[in-house]
């Protein structure tokens, strides 16, 4: 076993325990929400994978970032069979395993993946440039400021990186194959490398060519295990979540707020109403209604946050947002992962001071025993969500169904029935519904516009 | 509806007419307008009048579950007491509350609402434009999120508008990008939070920026909201708010 070989194996053992840690907290941050029903059949929501996810049919609703996006996205699923062959190699100690086996295939592929190469750089630059010179409105929103900006930046710079490794080490490899063909096989003519590298690296010897080559053939594989590290801190983290959000994204009308089954059942049965064998259950203890933190949240909305990306479309349209209101869609789903990983960090830290007080006898931290007298409400002011008209424009915008509008709704719900809060200009319109049956206390007879309409 | 039941009669249609319908002196006007369709194309319809109660919308979206299921159920115990089939409403909120978040509470009904109602009416020959009064108008449509973008209608309104023979104008934002008029999610039952402009305002300009003649909108929140934001730019003698019916009613001379 060569040396190459042995490190290659530590690089990948530690990246995978180090990595398997941060994947398993975001799993356990995700499922610190409540259980929810996932409405529409399996079938419906795979379509909904394959249309939405795979193919990026909501992003096509704005072409220049749609087109440039699908360059990164179709270069990034074609490199994995690059880096399918990266592994084996420095497994087994091969080069370009795959090449005797696929022969003429291997070199359509690895043109596919150069052409690629170059669209995901236009692709990288466009996106630094929108971003840093441009400043694209919804880019560099306030929410934006500090982490999120860096964030989005390290992203790209990351994604150069990897570029640059491709490009050496297909450069410097097209050289060899002239120079030593015993180790490095023909790969037929490549488009980028049979190009710029004979010009650039014509005068170089072998030995530099082949430092070059591994010098690239390394950069690409720690560029790729640099992001599986740097995903679980990041909002490129969508690359894997967007699939599973568009799964997990319940079929049913935008037009249907999730009922409250408690409340119903125990207003129908106030009303006498109760449906036959359906009698509801009493508990002395009064629930919480709506949700003031993540951990009553369904789960599905954790998901989203993990999965947003920041891009900002639903802010962008967000009509409350557009007139000047705090209200950002956005940073609703930001909110609730910094929350989300908040509340994982500090259990992960198993400090007791975080159990619940009414729990104290309990001596391990767990996220049932949780309490750190913070709330969603230290993220999220109630000026957010009361400027939210419900209008839907940010569920329609998020190119990967990530709801904003189920938690801003659930937030409410906390602040009107469990607060007894909220906008004091809603209590006489809930007092004319209450009372009157209208959203107006008005002493008319409801039908006495019909005075001079009668037939 | 319970003067037709006494006399064992059903009515083809339950006309839904709602809060704004019933109490806003503008809203009525549509009522009135939705009303006169009905009787002229000889459609047999029934109001529940008092017994009609809000569908519950606002207060569900503020987060008032309580009240929500309250007015909310007791419309499901009349309406089922009656046997209600088929629903007509002029309010796009109305209308995607029942058919959306009633069934859930047991009340099942084939809800349309009136500009699919009378884009259906078209289709079949039973309702037509008589006249050119609108003919060289340019009347603009503005999308409701809830029959729009809430509940992907966007064409019923459509067909009825170029039945009008006016010249439709697009807005900027317009169909699943409409920009929302500012009243939904109970924001009509109170002040903005603070902020640069109105939400109306913001539409009521791209509608003037359309060089519209004519606003055509579905809602009778949307009607106040942008009425209120064109009157607020003191253009309310060169654009005019009219729902969909009212243009129909004012084609045919009824």
């Amino acid at each position: 076993m060569g040396i190459q070989q042995i490190i290659f194996l530590l690089v990948i053992a530690i990246t995978f325990k180090v990595a398997y840690k941060a994947y398993a907290a975001i799993y356990r941050n995700i499922n610190l929400g409540k259980d929810r029903v996932i409405e529409g059949s399996e079938g419906a929501r795979w379509k909904n994978v394959f249309l939405i996810a795979f193919g990026q049919k909501k992003m096509f609703k704005r072409w220049i970032p749609a087109v440039l996006h699908g360059f990164i996205y179709v270069a990034f699923l074609f490199t994995q069979i690059e880096l399918i062959e990266i592994i084996i190699d420095g497994l087994f100690g091969t080069h370009r395993f795959f090449l005797p086996y696929l022969g003429g295939l291997y070199t359509v592929i690895i043109n596919s993946i150069e052409i690629l190469t170059v669209l995901a750089l236009i692709g990288t630059i466009a996106f630094l440039s929108r971003r840093n010179l441009l400043k694209v409105p919804r880019l560099v929103m306030p929410e934006m400021n500090g982490w999120p900006k860096l964030d989005g930046n390290l992203i790209l710079i990351g994604e150069l990186v990897l570029i640059t490794g491709i490009v050496c080490m297909n450069g410097a490899d097209v050289m060899l194959q002239k120079l030593d063909p015993t180790h490095f096989h023909d790969t037929g003519y490549l488009a980028l490398s049979s190009t710029w590298a004979p010009v650039v690296l014509g005068g170089w010897g072998q030995e530099a060519l082949q430092v070059l080559e591994r010098f690239g053939w390394w950069l690409h594989l720690f560029a790729v295990l640099g992001f599986i590290l740097y995903l679980p801190l990041s909002k490129h983290l969508h690359i894997f979540l967007a699939f599973f959000n568009v799964y997990f994204t319940p079929i049913k009308s935008r037009g249907e707020m999730v009922n409250m089954p408690d409340i119903m059942g125990e207003v129908q049965s106030m009303m006498g109403i109760t449906p036959e064998g359906e009698v509801p259950e009493m508990t002395d203890e009064l629930p919480d209604f709506g949700a003031n933190d993540v951990t009553n949240l369904p789960w599905t909305n954790i998901l989203g946050a993990f999965s947003c990306t920041e891009c900002g479309r639903c802010t962008s349209v967000c009509p409350a947002n557009q007139t000047g209101k705090k209200l950002s869609p956005r940073k609703i789903m930001m909110d609730i992962r910094d929350r989300a990983t908040e509340i994982g960090e500090k259990i992960d830290s198993g400090q007791t001071k975080y159990i619940a007080a009414d729990k104290a006898g309990e001596t391990v931290l767990t996220a049932d025993n949780f309490d750190d007298g913070k709330s969603l409400f230290d993220y999220i002011s109630q000026e957010e969500i009361n400027a939210c008209t419900t209008c839907n424009a940010c569920v329609e915008a998020c190119p990967i169904m990530i709801n904003p509008l189920e938690p801003i709704l659930e937030l409410r719900r906390y602040e009107i029935l469990t607060n007894s809060a909220g906008p004091a200009d809603w209590m006489p319109m809930f007092n004319a519904v209450e009372n009157s049956g209208s959203v107006w206390t008005i002493p008319d007879a409801r039908d006495a516009w019909t005075a001079d309409v009668e037939d | 509806m319970s003067e037709m039941a006494a006399e064992n009669m059903k009515p083809e249609i339950l006309f839904w007419v709602g809060c704004a319908g019933s109490y806003d002196a503008r809203a009525q006007r549509v009522t009135k307008a939705l009303s006169t369709i009905l009787q002229n194309v000889g459609i047999d319809f029934a109001i529940l009048g008092t017994e009609e109660s809000c569908t519950g919308d606002p207060a569900r979206r503020a987060g008032n579950e309580f009240i929500f299921q309250m007015t909310a159920n007791q419309n499901v115990q009349t309406m089922n007491m009656y046997e209600v089939k088929k629903i007509v409403t002029a309010c796009p909120h109305c209308f995607n509350t029942i058919k959306n978040e009633y069934p859930a509470l047991g009340g099942n009904y084939d809800v349309v609402h009136h500009t699919q109602l009378i884009s259906t009416l078209m289709e079949e020959g039973r309702l037509s434009i008589e006249g050119g009064a609108y003919k060289g108008k340019k009347i603009t449509y503005h999308d409701s999120c809830y029959l729009g973008r809430v509940n992907g209608e966007y064409e019923a309104p459509r067909k009825a508008i170029e039945a009008l023979d006016g010249d439709l104008t697009e807005l900027k934002r317009s169909r699943a990008n409409g920009l929302c008029c500012g009243a939904g999610g109970a924001q009509m039952f109170k002040e903005d939070e603070p902020g640069d402009k109105r939400i109306n305002m913001e539409r009521a300009e791209e509608v003037l920026a359309s060089g519209a003649d004519i606003v055509a909108a579905n809602c009778p929140f949307c009607i106040t909201m942008i009425s209120d934001g064109i009157t607020a730019k003191e253009k309310q003698d060169d654009v005019m708010v009219f729902d969909i019916s009212e243009l129909i009613v004012n084609a045919n001379g009824w």
